[in-house]
């Protein structure tokens, strides 16, 4: 059996992934990234590999991704995490034409081929405005756990309009509207619209299409979703594993390298013609 | 065998410094000095009556390229500019009304400031900031914005009713008659140097390009935009064409293997030039084409100035032949044409969050180029000059992601 491993090193948190030829996962592993990136990585790895019941030596190929993913020193290469969550979300709904990632800084929307490649994307500029850290700063300013806000905000009635998107000023806005005498629920609905908004204006961009596959931790988030399904008048397509998105891509891009390599013809992986860049890019 | 843009380096940073040189002279000498502006100059009048032109524009590029722009950006900022306000004004205003920088040399106060481009209303103020805390005369000239195909004869004659008072201004700060011929000699000289420019452009259309006609084009914009109308300007042609022609006979470029052609829009961000520029050559990509190189002058399509009508064609210049003062209509069909004449595999925006002169519009054009004529197309943003608007993370993950991507078609299409 050939297993290969995809290690997502975000801005918040850090994922692992094993995946086996049948690419079936086998392990995972999920902790905050916190300071020590490189720590982080080996941590999850190890994690990751624990579950699974495997050695290091059973595994054939480990890439890694995410804004930290230079730092996963015991990988083999390196792909960004626009082309894993496209990997990944294609994979698990092959119709998938559209992926939305929101993730702890950044928003992204993806245009996905048939085949699984990136045709487009657009991402969100020098700035957290509407991103996962947006509504993590808005549960903060109400004392709230991260996992309320989204059920507390399907039950706003009449959301407020928030008078920014920005992940600073957010704090200032919802006190406003708290002194008003708003409700949390309707306070937490506007703030759920904001972002569907934000990232609505992101998906025009690269242009609407379905299936939409939505990746990254915010999947968990029913009000997201909600709130983002209102906006698309569609459906998003989510599974339970969607937040581990970004390492499954990357461990599938792995499982295929491997592949090919035990084949003997390197040259002829999906990701051959990426080494020139890959190996540059490491220095 | 040639090694790559040795040559052409060394002699556009020659000729510069001479230049930088002769500005320090007439700083101690009182020889005399104008300001000027880069796009569509009409440098050409200047030179009739042997005034140096002093370009703003150039300090605050040197400044950013040299790391020291944003402590004379928080200077302006002090001074009442907003944060939103042209990096690029600020820094120069911040070097111009502060103690200067180390390194750049002496700037003598001009005579007088000419603002030749009226396109940016950022850009009048700056030279009118200029004007008022230097205490010199200003000589505003006023270029229509061009929305059809051509200038119409009227905008010309407009035009070349202004330069006309510019000579008188010329020959009052300096003493001397204009004298008709003598420009035509040095519009000769644009010429030449123009004939020099349009062959570098077009041997890039080879592949491999002999030249990053982005990174590598600031070598080129100096002496044409700077020094034109010059013997040194011709002779700095000569030494590049020569170059990038042998580099075409040997098949060499910027880079051991070309693999990917873009053509660039937009200027680069000068205080992180050398890691942006390591972004691109890290997935083999070479800039064949930009229009940032001809925010100066459009010489590629075939303008020339015109010794038997100089007035008229640096009229024409000043409207027309410059990425300034176009519509963005315009823009779309020269980088389409830089797409498919110079067989670019992808178009690459690189849009300035101070400038919205510029960056105004590049969502539609990134959609046009994407989405209409299939270009893959990437837009990312930082700044050409203040350095708190770049993020090298961010950057190279959507850079990347780009290169992954189209490397991921070409296979895909290989496979086909």
């Amino acid at each position: 059996m050939i297993y290969g491993a995809g290690v997502d090193v975000g801005s918040t948190q850090t994922k692992a992934v094993i995946l086996d030829s049948n690419r079936e996962i086998v392990g995972r592993a999920l902790a905050m990234t916190g300071a020590n990136v490189s720590k982080a990585a080996e941590k999850m790895f190890n994690e990751a590999l624990a579950s699974s019941g495997l050695k290091r030596e059973q595994i054939g190929y480990v890439i890694g991704t995410g804004y930290g993913r230079y730092k996963v020193t015991f990988g083999d290469s390196q792909v960004t995490e626009i082309s894993c969550h496209a990997r990944g979300a294609h994979f698990m709904f092959p119709g998938t034409r559209t992926v939305i990632d929101i993730g702890g800084q950044d928003t992204k929307a993806i245009r996905v081929g048939a085949n699984g490649e990136v045709v487009d994307f657009a991402m969100n500029d020098k700035c957290a405005a509407g991103t996962g850290r947006f509504l993590s700063a808005s549960a903060e300013v109400l004392d709230l756990p991260l996992e309320k806000i989204g059920p507390l905000a399907l039950e706003g009635k009449d959301p407020v309009r928030l008078s920014t998107v920005c992940t600073v000023f957010v704090e200032s806005d919802i006190m406003s509207y708290l002194a008003q005498g708003k409700k949390v629920p309707d306070i937490l609905a506007g703030v759920h619209r904001a972002i569907a908004a934000r990232t609505m204006s992101l998906l025009q961009r690269i242009g609407l299409g379905p299936e939409y596959s939505m990746t990254g931790g915010v999947t968990r988030n029913v009000g997201m979703v909600a709130a983002l399904e209102e906006k698309l008048k569609a459906p998003l397509n989510i599974s339970a594993d969607s937040h581990y998105m970004g390492a499954i891509g990357a461990a599938l891009f792995a499982l295929e390298r491997a592949e090919t390599a035990s084949r003997g013809k390197c040259e002829e992986a999906v990701l051959g013609g990426w080494e020139d860049g890959l190996q540059d890019t490491k220095r | 065998m040639a090694e790559y843009g040795t040559a052409v380096h060394e002699a556009s940073r020659k000729a510069m410094s001479a230049w930088y040189d002769r500005l320090a002279a007439a700083a101690k000498s009182g020889a005399p000095t104008a300001y000027l502006m880069i796009s569509g100059n009409c440098v050409e009048i200047l030179r009739a009556f042997d005034i140096e032109p002093v370009f703003p524009e150039v300090n605050a590029l040197q400044l950013a390229i040299r790391k020291q722009s944003l402590p004379l950006i928080l200077k302006a900022e002090e001074m009442g500019y907003s944060s939103d306000n042209c990096a690029y004004v600020k820094a120069d205003a911040g070097f111009t009304f502060g103690e200067g920088a180390p390194g750049v040399g002496k700037i003598p106060k001009p005579n007088f400031i000419v603002c030749n481009f009226v396109g940016c209303n950022v850009y009048i103020k700056w030279f009118e900031h200029c004007s008022e805390f230097l205490g010199v005369p200003l000589t505003m000239i006023d270029v229509p914005f061009v929305r059809s195909d051509r200038p119409s004869d009227g905008d010309v004659r407009y035009v070349v009713s202004q330069l006309k008072k510019l000579i008188a201004d010329c020959e009052k700060a300096t003493g001397k008659k204009f004298d008709i011929d003598k420009l035509r000699g040095i519009c000769a000289l644009s010429a030449k140097a123009e004939d020099g420019w349009q062959r570098c452009k077009d041997l890039c259309k080879n592949t491999p390009s002999p030249m990053d006609a982005y990174f590598d084009a600031i070598n080129l914009m100096g002496p044409i935009n700077v020094l034109r109308g010059t013997q040194d300007a011709v002779d700095f042609f000569d030494v590049a064409v020569r170059e990038y022609e042998t580099l075409v006979k040997e098949k060499k470029g910027p880079i051991p293997i070309e693999k990917f052609r873009i053509v660039v829009e937009g200027p680069p961000p000068y205080p992180f030039y050398r890691q942006f520029r390591d972004l691109f050559a890290a997935w083999n990509a070479v800039a064949v084409q930009s229009t940032y190189s001809t925010v100066g002058g459009i010489w590629e399509f075939g303008f020339r100035h015109d010794p038997k009508n100089p007035l008229e064609s640096i009229a024409e210049q000043m409207l027309m032949e410059n990425l300034c003062n176009r519509s963005l209509l315009d823009r779309y069909k020269q980088i389409r044409r830089y797409v498919e004449e110079w067989k670019a595999d992808a178009l690459v925006i690189h849009s300035v969050k101070s400038c919205r002169l510029f960056s105004a519009g590049q969502g539609d054009m990134r959609d046009y180029f994407a989405n209409e004529l299939g270009v893959p197309t990437l837009l990312v943003e930082s700044d050409l000059e203040d350095p708190r608007y770049y993020a090298q993370a961010m950057m190279k993950n959507r850079i990347d992601a780009f290169f992954e991507s189209l490397e991921h078609r070409k296979l895909l299409r290989g496979a086909q």
